[in-house]
Formats: C-alpha cells, sequence, structure tokens
C-alpha cells in the first residue's frame, strides 16, 4: 500500500508535469490508446493457454482440440457461472471481504429450483407451464439474495469475520442442499429452463447473433465519440486519433470475430435430424449446417458483466464500495453507511449466486447436491487473477470474467489433453498462488 | 468575555463527556464559536482535544452533554449529521480514499450525478480542477490515485473537501503537520480568507507560536478537561504553556 509518508520536506508545489518522452514504440501505443498494461497481460495469458494446449494435442496427441469452434463455444458456456459469480466477487473482495460459501449457494438454490420446477410448481401451474422457467428461476435468485442478507447481516451488524460467516455458509449450505431431497439428483428439468444453460437449442443462432455483434459493435463506437465529446466539453485531454481507432478498431474486431466463431460450430447431426424432423424439413444427404451461434448463458453473463461494470464505475453505490476498500475510516467520516453497504455488497453476491445456480444447474439439464462444488476457489481465483487485490480497493468487473475465462480455459485444457483430475489441482492451485505473486511483482512496477 | 461577541454562537457544546473503558477522554467540557472567529485547542496528546473535535463531526458520539448550532439544539449521530449542519472536517489522518483520485475523494459520500442517477464524472472532475486551482495552483495530478501523491498534495485535496462545500464550521485537527514553511504559510491565509467570510474554525495544533497568531481565542486542554479559555490578546505564550503543562489556568490563580 501506499509508500508515502506525511514528511515536512515533501513540498506542496508541484514542478510542472514532466512526462519523459516515451523512447519506445509499446509505450506510445498503450498511452495513445489508454490500454491498462495488465488487461493486455490477460490477453497474453490466456494466448499462451490457448496456443499452448492446442499445439501439445497436435504435437503429442495428432490432433490440436483446443482451438476449435466447439471447444471455444463449450468454453464460453463453461465460463458462464463462474464468471457471473467473479463479477459479484470483485465488489466483496474490494470491500476487503471474502465470500467463501458462493459454491454451496449454487448447489442449495439449483437444488431448490430443481424441486420447485419438477415437483412443487406443476402441481400449480400444469406440468411444462410456459412461465414455470421465470418463476423459478425468480425464486431461486431471491432465495441466493435471501442467504445473501443473512451472511451480509452477521458479517455488518454482528462483527462476526466475513471469512467465518462463509466459512460456516459453505458448510449449512451444502448440507441444505444434501437434505432438501435427501441427496438425491433431480432430473430433468424444465423444458424452457433449461435453455437458460445452453446446448444446441440455448442458442441464438446465426442471425441472432449477428445481430447482437452489430448491435455491439455500435455501442462501442456510440460509446467512443460520446466518450471523446465529453472529454472536450470539460476540456480534458484526449486520446490521440489514432488511439481512439485502434481501441475502436480491436474492439470491433473482437467482437465480430466472437461471432464468425460461434457461428462456424454447427448443430451435431443428431440434433439437426431431430429438429428437421421436428419442422418437417427435408434433410439433403450432405446435411444442413445449422450454427449455434452465440449460447444463452453467455448472453446473460455479458449483460451482468456490463450492468455490474455500469454499477462499480458509474453509479454512487459503485463509488462508494471502492472508498470502503481504500479505507474504511474515510468512508465512515465521509457519512458513508459502511454497515449498510456492506449488507447489500453480499446480497447482491447472493443474488448473482442464485444467477449462477440458474445456469450451472441448466446446463446440466439437473439438480445435484455436489453442482458447484469448489466453484467458490474457482470464482475467488477469477477475481484474483483478474487483478482484484485482496489489501482491497483495487479490482475490474472485465478483468474478472477475463480471469474466469483464463482458469477456465486451463481446466479445459487440461481435460482435452487428458490429465488427471489430481493433476488439475495441482496446476489450478500452483497457478492461482503464481498469479498473485505476478499481480505483486506488477504492482510494484506500477509504483 | 463572551460579551463582546456580537449574536449567538455558532456553535456551542454544553458539557460534553465521553469515555472509552472508564477513561474519561472528554470530561464535561463546554466551549462555544462565534461567526468569523479562530479558537485554538491546544493540549498534551491525549488531552482530549481530537476526542471533542470527533464529537462535533460526528465520528463519535458523545455519552452526554448537548450542541447548539446558530442556538438551536442539534444532534449529531454521525459524520452525515454533522456535514448537514455544514460543518466540515479535516481530520489529522486526512480521512481519503487512497485508491482514489482526487476528484473522487473530493466528492465522497456527496458525489454529483446527472438526472438519470449517475456519476458525473466530468463535471466533478472540473470542479475540483477549479477549487485546486484556487488553493494549490501547481496541483496537477487528478487522474492518479490519491496514493500517488506527496503529503502536501493529500493535504491540499483534503483542504479542498472542508472548503468546497460552503461549510460554515470548519474543524481543522493539525492541519499544517505534514506541511513545509511555504504551504504552512499558504493554510494561514487560507485561514485568515476564511474567517473573513465568516467562518466559524476550530483549529488544533502544537504549535503554540502559529496558534497565538491564527486565533482570537485558545482553549487548553488536560485529562479531558478544559482548563482554560481565554482570548490571546490577555495571555502570553508562557501562560498556555504553562496552562498545557501544568494544567492549571495562571490567570484563574492571579
Amino acid at each position: 500500500m501506499p509508500s508515502l509518508e506525511l514528511g515536512m520536506t515533501i513540498p506542496m508545489t508541484d514542478l510542472p508535469e514532466t512526462k519523459p518522452d516515451s523512447p519506445n514504440l509499446f509505450r506510445k501505443f498503450l498511452n495513445g490508446t489508454e490500454i491498462d498494461s495488465r488487461l493486455l497481460g490477460m490477453f497474453g495469458a490466456l494466448a499462451l493457454i490457448w496456443l499452448g494446449f492446442h499445439f501439445y494435442g497436435l504435437i503429442f496427441k495428432g490432433f490440436g482440440a483446443m482451438l476449435t469452434p466447439r471447444n471455444l463455444w463449450n468454453l464460453s458456456v463453461q465460463t458462464s457461472s463462474i464468471g457471473i459469480m467473479a463479477t459479484g466477487m470483485v465488489l466483496v473482495i474490494v470491500t476487503r471481504n471474502i465470500d467463501l460459501s458462493v459454491g454451496a449457494l449454487v448447489g442449495v438454490t439449483g437444488m431448490t429450483m430443481g424441486i420447485l420446477q419438477v415437483d412443487i410448481f406443476p402441481q400449480y401451474l400444469g406440468l411444462g407451464h410456459s412461465m414455470m422457467w421465470v418463476v423459478t428461476a425468480i425464486c431461486g435468485i431471491l432465495l441466493g439474495t435471501g442467504i445473501g442478507v443473512l451472511h451480509g447481516w452477521l458479517i455488518a451488524y454482528r462483527g462476526i469475520p466475513a471469512f467465518i460467516v462463509t466459512l460456516g455458509g459453505l458448510l449449512v449450505w451444502r448440507g441444505t442442499a444434501f437434505l432438501a431431497n435427501n441427496g438425491k439428483t433431480i432430473s430433468p428439468l424444465d423444458d424452457t429452463f433449461k435453455l437458460l444453460g445452453g446446448g444446441p437449442y440455448g442458442t441464438i443462432g446465426a442471425t441472432g447473433s449477428w445481430i447482437v455483434g452489430i448491435l455491439a459493435c455500435v455501442v462501442i463506437v456510440f460509446m467512443l465519440v460520446n466518450g471523446r465529446r465529453k472529454r472536450i466539453l470539460h476540456g480534458f485531454p484526449t486520446r490521440p486519433m489514432w488511439g481512439e481507432l485502434t481501441v475502436g478498431g480491436l474492439s470491433c474486431a473482437m467482437v465480430i470475430g466472437s461471432v464468425l466463431l460461434v457461428n462456424s460450430y454447427p448443430w451435431p447431426k443428431g440434433i439437426v435430424k431431430q429438429y428437421a424432423a421436428a419442422n418437417n424439413i427435408e434433410v439433403p444427404p450432405e446435411g444442413i449446417f445449422i450454427s449455434h451461434g452465440f449460447a444463452i448463458p453467455v448472453l446473460i453473463l455479458v449483460t451482468v458483466g456490463i450492468l455490474m461494470t455500469i454499477l462499480v464505475n458509474r453509479t454512487r453505490f459503485g463509488r462508494n464500495v471502492f472508498a470502503i476498500g481504500g479505507n474504511p475510516e474515510a468512508a465512515e467520516l465521509a457519512g458513508i453507511n459502511v454497515k449498510w453497504m456492506t449488507l447489500k455488497i453480499f446480497a447482491l453476491m447472493g443474488a448473482l449466486a442464485g444467477l449462477a445456480g440458474v445456469v450451472a444447474s441448466a446446463r446440466l439439464n439437473s439438480a445435484t447436491n455436489a453442482l458447484g462444488l469448489l466453484d467458490e476457489l474457482y470464482v475467488i481465483a477469477a477475481a484474483v487473477i483478474g487483478g482484484t487485490s485482496l489489501a482491497g480497493g483495487v479490482g475490474t468487473i472485465y478483468g474478472a470474467i477475463l480471469g474466469a475465462l483464463v482458469m477456465q480455459s486451463l481446466q479445459s485444457g487440461m481435460v482435452l489433453i487428458g490429465f488427471d483430475t489430481s493433476i488439475q489441482q495441482i496446476v489450478v492451485g500452483s497457478v492461482l498462488v503464481f498469479a498473485v505473486y505476478l499481480d505483486n511483482l506488477y504492482r510494484k512496477n506500477a509504483k | 468575555m463572551s460579551n463582546e461577541r456580537k449574536g449567538t454562537p455558532l456553535v456551542e457544546m454544553r458539557d460534553i463527556s465521553i469515555a472509552f473503558g472508564g477513561i474519561r477522554a472528554v470530561d464535561g467540557v463546554s466551549l462555544d464559536l462565534y461567526p468569523g472567529e479562530v479558537v485554538g485547542l491546544l493540549g498534551h496528546n491525549g488531552a482530549g482535544k481530537s476526542t471533542l473535535i470527533k464529537c462535533l463531526s460526528g465520528a463519535y458520539q458523545a455519552d452526554s452533554g448537548e450542541f447548539y448550532i446558530d442556538g438551536k439544539k442539534a444532534t449529531i449521530n454521525s459524520p452525515r449529521d454533522s456535514r448537514d449542519l455544514n460543518i466540515e472536517t479535516i481530520y489529522q489522518t486526512l480521512a481519503l480514499a487512497d485508491n482514489l483520485d482526487a476528484a473522487s475523494n473530493l466528492f465522497l459520500g456527496r458525489e454529483i450525478t446527472t438526472k438519470l442517477g449517475f456519476l458525473d464524472e466530468g463535471q466533478m472532475e472540473a470542479e475540483t480542477r477549479k477549487i485546486m486551482a484556487r488553493l494549490n495552483p501547481n496541483f496537477k495530478k487528478f487522474k492518479e490515485p490519491v496514493s500517488a501523491l506527496s503529503g502536501g498534495q493529500r493535504q491540499s485535496v483534503a483542504i479542498a473537501r472542508a472548503v468546497y462545500f460552503n461549510a460554515r464550521i470548519l474543524i481543522m485537527d493539525e492541519p499544517t503537520a505534514a506541511l513545509g514553511v511555504h504551504e504552512t504559510e499558504m493554510v494561514a491565509s487560507l485561514i485568515k480568507e476564511l474567517k473573513n467570510q465568516g467562518l466559524g474554525i476550530f483549529l488544533i495544533s502544537h504549535d503554540t507560536r502559529e496558534m497565538m497568531e491564527l486565533c482570537d481565542r485558545v482553549a487548553v486542554m488536560k485529562n479531558g478537561q478544559l482548563i482554560g479559555n481565554e482570548r490571546v490578546e490577555d495571555v502570553t505564550e508562557d501562560d498556555i504553556l504553562s496552562m498545557i503543562i501544568m494544567g492549571k489556568n495562571p490567570k484563574a490563580v492571579a
């Protein structure tokens, strides 16, 4: 943390800003585009993992499975539930707390929703009612919120450390998930509900993906133009034009690239046949190419990511979260109700865990008491790898989502090349520790 | 002595007491402050100056005693209450969130929002640039977190925060402790300017000479009790020192 001493010798008057002329092109690129070097590092790590596993497969197994549309599409779906929770974990960790119970919350909300949609709601709504999925999902999210409120209250108003409350919660809610249905798995789930977890039908297809992609590009351009306009309005320094164009170009290229990617992954033959039979379509002998497009859980993750980013960067709530993380005492003296904020943050974390429970159970088309087991570790790892400082006060939503993608890529890459679960655990654990070490080095250099 | 000051006092603290685990940090202190007046609080470390002031700023809640602001009884249970009464405080620790930039700190807890309820960053930064141009014209690091600023720069952010919101009562807890000679002079002239604008200022400092120069009145505390409350014209530096050290008011004895 700050190493500045309040010494008598430090002058209040500053020398005029002396920026050394950037000697290398790379610095100039970073300054011009205002791209965070940490973000670049994360993309670098991701590229390394993807290429590494791909070529490992290519060389030792004769087939590189990592960089195929199919695998990357699956990766995006697998990242969703961890990514959704990681956005909330950022706020928890930024305010110097921790939530170890999120995996158990996924379990208990998933289990409850399973019981609701299979055993309870059909009695009242009728089996396969079209609104069942919404009611179920809302109940799951509310349950998560309620548990979050309880945790937050114990932490903020009863003074029990978050570590203990949520460690207890981990056991309590996992046990509750088991008891809820005596350990039995509930499957299958409601037909509409399971679309929330992806799968061939839980996607928006090629056209839908293009619409989403083009809309995203329009929004990116609008935000860049608007941002520049505002800076000029207040007379603040702006990015050079080439910087604006680079940022816009790269962002749009990434969006379009991902649309092309998800659209190049076709439905499997069996699904196509089933779909064709249901819709009276003649299947030619060479088959029909039906794209998956973006999976619904991925769109949920992106929506959550955008909303959370707005919450964190654009609202008073978000600003106060960071103030509490930076200096809880100062926040209190500035009139911020730190206890109430803590409760709200844990409630939000609970709600997101409930939403992750929706996605995770829908993806498996079943609710088991083991749903979300060890998720808390992946979620915390995602947030930390994404640059959230455990000392508090620092963290970004996009970083946490990228962190989730990094963790999931690592995991999925190891599965593809056939590593044992035990080795996977060793690698994931080591990477987490190493990533935090690298982060420390980065912060020291940044000073 | 109070008959010389006209009208109702801005602040009147009556019989304020607060104890921490049996130790009476502030013990039945009564003190007032008039518009355009600077009252200096003196005493050893642990004499209860900062604690008394924190009761007024809402950081602590007094166990007993009453506050009157503009002659009206006021309840101060939180920093927010105090701010609502136009009381601003510059804490000894500065109370800055180190991870946030100057504008975020200046508007902490009172952020400017747009009609839609979102933060108006541009407006906040523009306002910050405006006030810093007045207080510390060389201040340029608007984008950096305040942890990257020097002690003096941090101090100027804390001062800007207290001055920006049109305070009527200003509490300054050792505002010059981190500053060099030149900056201390800047703060002194700021205090004079604010005093002329009619603000009432409570000033805490260990520098007796500085206090004699800046204050209209000095109040000396020892062991939580108010030892003396004298106009600076009526006392010498030695009188003050003996009050601080001996805990006796020589004028009361005489």
